[in-house]
């Protein structure tokens, strides 16, 4: 498989980063050579593994449901760029 | 005394509890010594008023009779951990300004403990990269040199390796998601644990790939690796991953006999280009073992080349989905915005301009092998190629071996700048010793056994079975003492 500069325009938009068409070219050969790298797994043969998600046996903690923090919206809020009225900020999503 | 930055925990600790120095004096001590060191680049945030604050009540916890072995232990902290009101922003542009309102769980242990906050140590960016270039606040620089030009410390705890080995502190934090703690270690001549995956809280430590992050110290002995890890590590209620064992005295495991213990050497990490250096240091590191008593052992981890790919492949795809949350509007920096921009330029334009080259090129790759068609063919076989490599080890210990030996770095440091920008694989390949053991989540120590032809330290690693750190630090000590490895850096800077 390999990258061309259009996946690679989409690739970057879906990471939400912004890269300059004049870049695009870079960014895809990268990519590629990075893509290139991992195409040594297809070397392996992994039928009837289970892919592993953590590396320890373990049942994921349970805990009561109720509120175990909160009422902190000012140190919430201390370290965002804008905020406004007890709220973050940003510029006007819906029209 | 003199020289009380150059000091080992252990040696801190008992002069402390004899009344021979105190708190403040080393804390002092490392602060000069600090201030003498830009030239590395290593402390990145500065806190002395809080060091003197906290050395005093350290000296008043000692009086009173009520001192932990880390009480009054100043401690240099890398960047990725949150410290709160003190910058932590993971040597990130994109967290320029961040002042978390919280605490670590692993910091919050070591002040309990009493250790003292010297400031935050220069890291690669979000963890990510080998040399520590990667970093918004510029690398830091190794202490130890061979001629004018200046080396890597490693990464991505490049700065606390720089400051434990150049003594501006006694010790360092570090993390570990495929070899960061390890290579930096190696690289400057000082010891760098990584714990079993779970051991220590990741509550609190800015993430990278999750299911690999883990925290550790980074000491001037094996000893003092021992007592750091047991402040460090806890059961955290805050991290659904955190173990459920009961933290042990590591230090009490420090028993220096390995007689008919098992060590595993591993054919698969002969590699293809391997310096003699390195390869004659393996060799002498198992005659030191099989000296102590230890019983050495062929052993074949068969998978052991596809680790590298598989873990481009998972860390990425992880650091992908963790740092999605850096959109510019909860925490640091926001793109300043033209006329009409909406939110999805806020986004892209904040990203672009707080993510250095590296953290944009991971997050992509992790964005292409976690997308709709390409999930299977990459990610997927990925994980089931990890689970291979994890068995590969289950394996080896079922099999009766109770460590693996093994280099830690295919090289000892490098120039800063002579990986080809171009080529990010090149420097992927750093990790090709280190990477496996995240994969399977184990327990692995760095320990400096010799030094190249130059004079570079160059270090070997030790693999232990899951939670058996007590076990895998005695067989590093004995590492350690039989290698005598005491030098240190020409002072330069």
């Amino acid at each position: 498989m390999s990258i061309t500069e259009d996946q690679a325009r989409k690739v970057a938009h879906l990471a939400r980063i912004a890269v300059d068409d004049a870049a695009l070219p870079a960014l895809a050969r990268e990519l590629n050579g990075i893509l290139h790298f991992m195409e040594q797994l297809n070397e392996v043969d992994v039928d009837g593994v289970e892919p592993m998600t953590g590396v320890t046996p373990m049942r994921l903690k349970r805990r009561q449901d109720v509120v175990t923090a909160g009422g902190m919206a000012d140190r919430i809020l201390s370290n965002a760029p804008d905020t406004r009225e007890g709220f973050f900020a940003v510029p006007k999503v819906v029209e | 005394m003199t020289d009380l930055n150059r000091l080992t925990i252990a040696d801190a600790r008992d002069a402390l509890r004899k009344g021979d120095t105190t708190a403040a004096d080393l804390t002092e001590a490392c602060l000069t010594a600090i201030d003498g060191a830009d030239a590395l680049n290593a402390f990145v945030h500065h806190t002395p008023d809080m060091a003197r604050d906290m050395a005093a009540a350290a000296d008043a916890r000692i009086k009173a009779g009520d001192a932990t072995a880390m009480t009054g232990i100043p401690l240099g902290i890398k960047d990725v951990f949150c410290v709160r009101g003190v910058p932590s922003q993971a040597a990130s542009r994109i967290l320029q300004g961040f002042r978390p309102e919280y605490e670590s769980t692993v910091t919050r242990n070591l002040w309990n403990a009493g250790a003292v906050m010297l400031g935050k140590l220069n890291q690669d960016e979000f963890a990510m990269g080998s040399a520590n270039e990667s970093s918004c606040y510029g690398p830091a620089v190794n202490p130890w040199k061979v001629d004018d030009r200046h080396l890597t410390p490693g990464g991505s705890s490049g700065g606390s390796a720089a400051a434990v080995a150049a003594d501006l502190c006694l010790a360092a934090t570090g993390t570990d998601t495929g070899g960061s703690i390890r290579q930096p270690a190696a690289f400057t001549g000082i010891v760098g644990l990584k714990p079993t995956y779970g051991r220590v809280s990741r509550w609190g430590v800015i993430a990278y790939a999750s299911s690999l992050d883990q925290a550790g110290p980074m000491t001037k002995t094996v000893r003092d690796a021992a007592i750091m890890l047991g402040a460090m590590a806890s059961v955290d209620p805050q991290d659904s991953t955190s173990a459920d064992h009961p933290v042990p005295d590591y230090e009490a495991a420090l028993t220096g006999d390995i007689r008919g213990k098992r060590i595993g050497v591993p054919r698969e990490y002969r590699v293809d280009g391997m310096p003699a250096d390195i390869d004659a240091l393996w060799r002498k590191g198992a005659d030191m073992l099989r000296d102590a008593g230890a019983e050495i052992v062929d052993i074949s981890l068969p998978h052991t080349k596809y680790a590298l790919p598989a873990y481009y492949v998972i860390a990425p795809a992880e650091a992908s989905s963790n740092l999605a949350r850096y959109d510019g509007v909860r925490y640091g920096r926001r793109a300043r915005l033209g006329q009409g921009d909406g939110i999805t330029e806020m986004y892209e334009k904040t990203r672009a301009e707080g993510f250095g080259p590296e953290v944009q090129r991971r997050v992509m790759i992790g964005t292409y092998v976690l997308s709709a068609g390409f999930y299977d063919a990459y990610y997927n076989r990925a994980r089931k190629v990890r689970a291979l490599i994890k068995r590969d080890f289950d394996k080896a210990f079922a099999d009766g071996i109770d460590a693996i030996l093994a280099p830690t770095t295919p090289s000892a440091a490098f120039p800063l700048g002579s990986l080809d920008q171009s080529d990010p694989v090149q420097a992927y390949l750093n990790d090709v010793f280190t990477v496996t053991l995240n994969l399977a989540g184990l327990p692995g120590i760095a320990v400096p056994v010799g030094q190249d032809a130059q004079g570079l330290p160059l270090g070997l690693q030790l693999v232990g079975r899951p939670f058996e750190e007590g076990d895998l630090l005695n067989h590093a000590l004995v590492l350690e003492r039989a290698a005598g490895f005491v030098a240190k850096p020409d002072r330069w800077w």
